[in-house]
């Protein structure tokens, strides 16, 4: 075994990640999910075949930084876009990466019924309770009394509405194979959220249906709190409404063991 | 091939698959619905991709994925569906992938009805969807036609990587005819050099719709701006009838130009040198057909199953040079030879102003004609 200094990388830039400095926000998990999903299509060695699909938001250029092939969707519409690109190529891995506005609220249609399919692809929702690209309105998932720039003095459920569940809502559907939430706010939960995103493409490799991992993320520069500050909020306001958890495993699953 | 009788619907749906269609999405909407159902026995059956899709929204977004793997696809719907369809569209001409869409128009506007109209020449030839895109855009006048016309679609896509409209109407879409079907042509086993597909031994592909320099948008909208000038040199088609000696000449595109032609015909019959110019490509628009009548040709009608969408589009050729009259009806009415004839007769012997506008003088002649009371 070469136990010289230079062999020993013990953490460089997955393989799956192209060399492309990200745009993203100091704070932001962005970066930590498609870091996440870029290494475990290293581990599969799906790279090659994989095409993901970039929706409307702040991840609407991710297509710069996966090295694989990369389509780029109407605002919400990537589950279906998914759709078209796997029924032509059943043996393609294909996923969709997308914000809470976009699958939440104007995609609301288009993911339930790709759930509902059991549309054999595998959807990363990042959900940071905000509106990221627009620069910090309301979100779906916004949570009750959060104040955004258009809900200013904080989301009034009676007029505003109560914020969506969406792995909850999904895992409900018989066409789900695997719907989980997870979180990026600290290693123990990143490495968790890895372990999902791993299982969500195995989910697809063997055919069992839908799968989705929402991540719950951070938007420091929208929620106006500093990176360490934000990591604090998600933790303490929203894994107490977005429980983390399995919502929906298939039974085959249940047995891997990644 | 023999000729069969077959439904315009699905003669056009046979005609696709038979163009080595790949995979179809759609959402049933009289008066199209048979197209989809044909699909959805047809399409499975060969191992091609069918999909009902949770509405036309998702239909074009499934259609622009499916597109951006370079295989040949196709979605059909009629004016509401097509309506939804708008902002898909436009993403579809931002991305240059290539896409078959059939439109089989019904009355409008709003839920309207289902019977045969021109109602979407607007939405369809003037775009829609937001931005400078041009679709190339058939009108098929029998089912014949609308098969051949199936088939070049798919050529002309491919050719230009860009959206081509089938705009047919309620009329073609649920009429029978004797009809020869093309024979099966291989689905394709080669795919373009942009296709996203996996990037199995070569660099990745990036398909977007994305500039977001507004430089390297305006250079996008360049290349799209010198495609469309190919298109509209190279594919302009048309049908002409009677033109030789014409001195009126009906325009009229689809069953509104298949009902000029018996109302010329009728009229050819009672000595009035009439023809008819009846435009194939909506878009490319037969302008300079139009323009080398005009030196020669006394009058202008022009007939459509809407208020005169496509009216405008001759007005701005002919420029006041010709006198031109205007005869549609609208909302799912269609037509009958002899409301045409009797324009052609009128035209003929009362003549027809230059100057006023064509569409208030149709008004007035329609009011009794559907018993408008003020
Ligand atoms: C049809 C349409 N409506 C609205 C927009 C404007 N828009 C762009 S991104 C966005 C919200 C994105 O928020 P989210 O999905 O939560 O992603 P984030 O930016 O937070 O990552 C909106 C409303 C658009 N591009 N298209």
């Amino acid at each position: 075994m070469d136990t010289t200094l230079s062999a020993q990388i013990v953490y460089q830039r997955p393989q799956s990640l192209t060399e492309a400095t990200m745009h993203y926000c100091p704070g932001c998990t962005h970066g930590i999910a498609h870091r996440l999903i870029a290494e475990v299509m290293d581990e599969l060695g799906i790279r090659e075949r994989t095409i993901g699909v970039a929706p409307v938001g702040c991840s609407v250029f991710a297509y710069n930084y996966f090295d694989c092939d990369f389509v780029e969707a109407a605002h919400g519409r990537a589950p279906a876009m998914a759709t078209g690109i796997k029924r032509l190529l059943p043996d393609r891995v294909v996923f969709t990466y997308q914000g809470d506005g976009d699958l939440a609220s104007i995609g609301m249609g288009e993911i339930v019924h790709a759930a509902g399919r059991g549309e054999n692809i595998s959807v990363f929702f990042i959900n940071n309770a905000i509106y990221g690209m627009t620069s910090g309105q309301m979100a779906p998932t916004t949570l009750p009394g959060q104040k955004t720039t258009s809900s200013p003095q904080g989301r009034d459920v009676e007029t505003m509405g109560y914020p969506l569940r969406m792995a909850e809502l999904l895992s409900n559907l018989d066409g789900a194979g695997y719907v989980v939430r997870r979180s990026l706010h600290d290693p123990k939960n990143i490495r968790m959220a890895k372990k999902a995103i791993r299982l969500a493409f195995e989910t697809q490799l063997r055919g069992l249906g839908f799968s989705m991992v929402e991540l719950l993320s951070t938007c420091s520069t929208n929620w106006g709190l500093s990176p360490l500050e934000s990591l604090k909020w998600l933790e303490e306001h929203m894994i107490p409404y977005y429980p983390i958890g399995d919502f929906k495993v298939a039974e085959p699953l249940k047995e891997l063991k990644v | 091939m023999a000729k069969e009788l077959l439904k315009g619907n699905i003669a056009m749906a046979e005609a696709a698959i038979r163009a080595g269609l790949e995979g179809y999405f759609g959402y049933p909407i009289t008066p199209q619905t048979e197209l989809l159902e044909w699909m959805s026995e047809r399409m499975p059956a060969l191992g091609r991709a069918f999909l009902q899709a949770e509405s036309e929204v998702a239909a074009i977004n499934m259609l622009y994925g499916a597109a951006c793997t370079g295989a040949r696809v196709m979605t059909s719907s009629s004016s509401p569906g097509i309506s939804l369809m708008m902002e898909g569209l436009s993403y579809i001409a931002g991305t240059e992938v290539p896409v078959v869409i059939i439109d089989v128009v019904r009355g409008g506007p709003g839920l309207g009805n289902i019977a045969p109209s021109q109602g979407d020449y607007n939405q369809i030839v003037h775009g829609g969807g937001h931005g400078d895109y041009h679709p190339i855009v058939l009108a098929p006048a029998s089912v014949q036609e609308a098969i051949d016309l199936v088939v070049l679609a798919f050529d002309l896509a491919e050719k230009y990587r860009t959206i081509v409209f089938i705009m047919a109407d309620g009329n073609i879409g649920q009429m029978m005819e004797p009809a020869e079907l093309p024979p099966m042509r291989p689905i394709k086993t080669e795919y373009p050099d942009w296709a996203v597909r996996g990037a199995m031994g070569r660099e990745r592909r990036i398909l977007s719709s994305i500039y977001i320099d507004p430089k390297d948008e305006e250079v996008t909208n360049y290349r799209l701006m010198q495609v469309w000038n190919q298109i509209q040199a190279n594919e302009i088609r048309y049908r002409e009838y009677y033109l030789d000696d014409a001195e009126y000449v009906v325009i009229g595109f689809g069953t509104a130009g298949r009902i000029g032609l018996s109302a010329v015909r009728m009229a050819r019959a009672e000595g009035i040198k009439v023809g008819l110019l009846r435009p194939i490509t909506l878009s490319p628009f037969p302008v300079p057909q139009i323009e080398r009548l005009i030196p020669r040709i006394k009058g202008i009608l022009v007939v459509e199953m809407n208020a005169g969408q496509m009216l405008e589009d001759v007005l701005n050729i002919v420029k006041g040079r010709v006198p031109v009259e205007f005869y549609g009806r609208m909302g799912g009415m269609v037509p009958f030879p002899d409301e045409i004839l009797s324009e052609i007769q009128r035209m003929v012997c009362e003549g027809i102003p230059l100057d006023g506008d064509p569409r208030q003088r149709w008004m007035k002649r329609l009011a009794p004609v559907i018993h408008w009371q003020n």
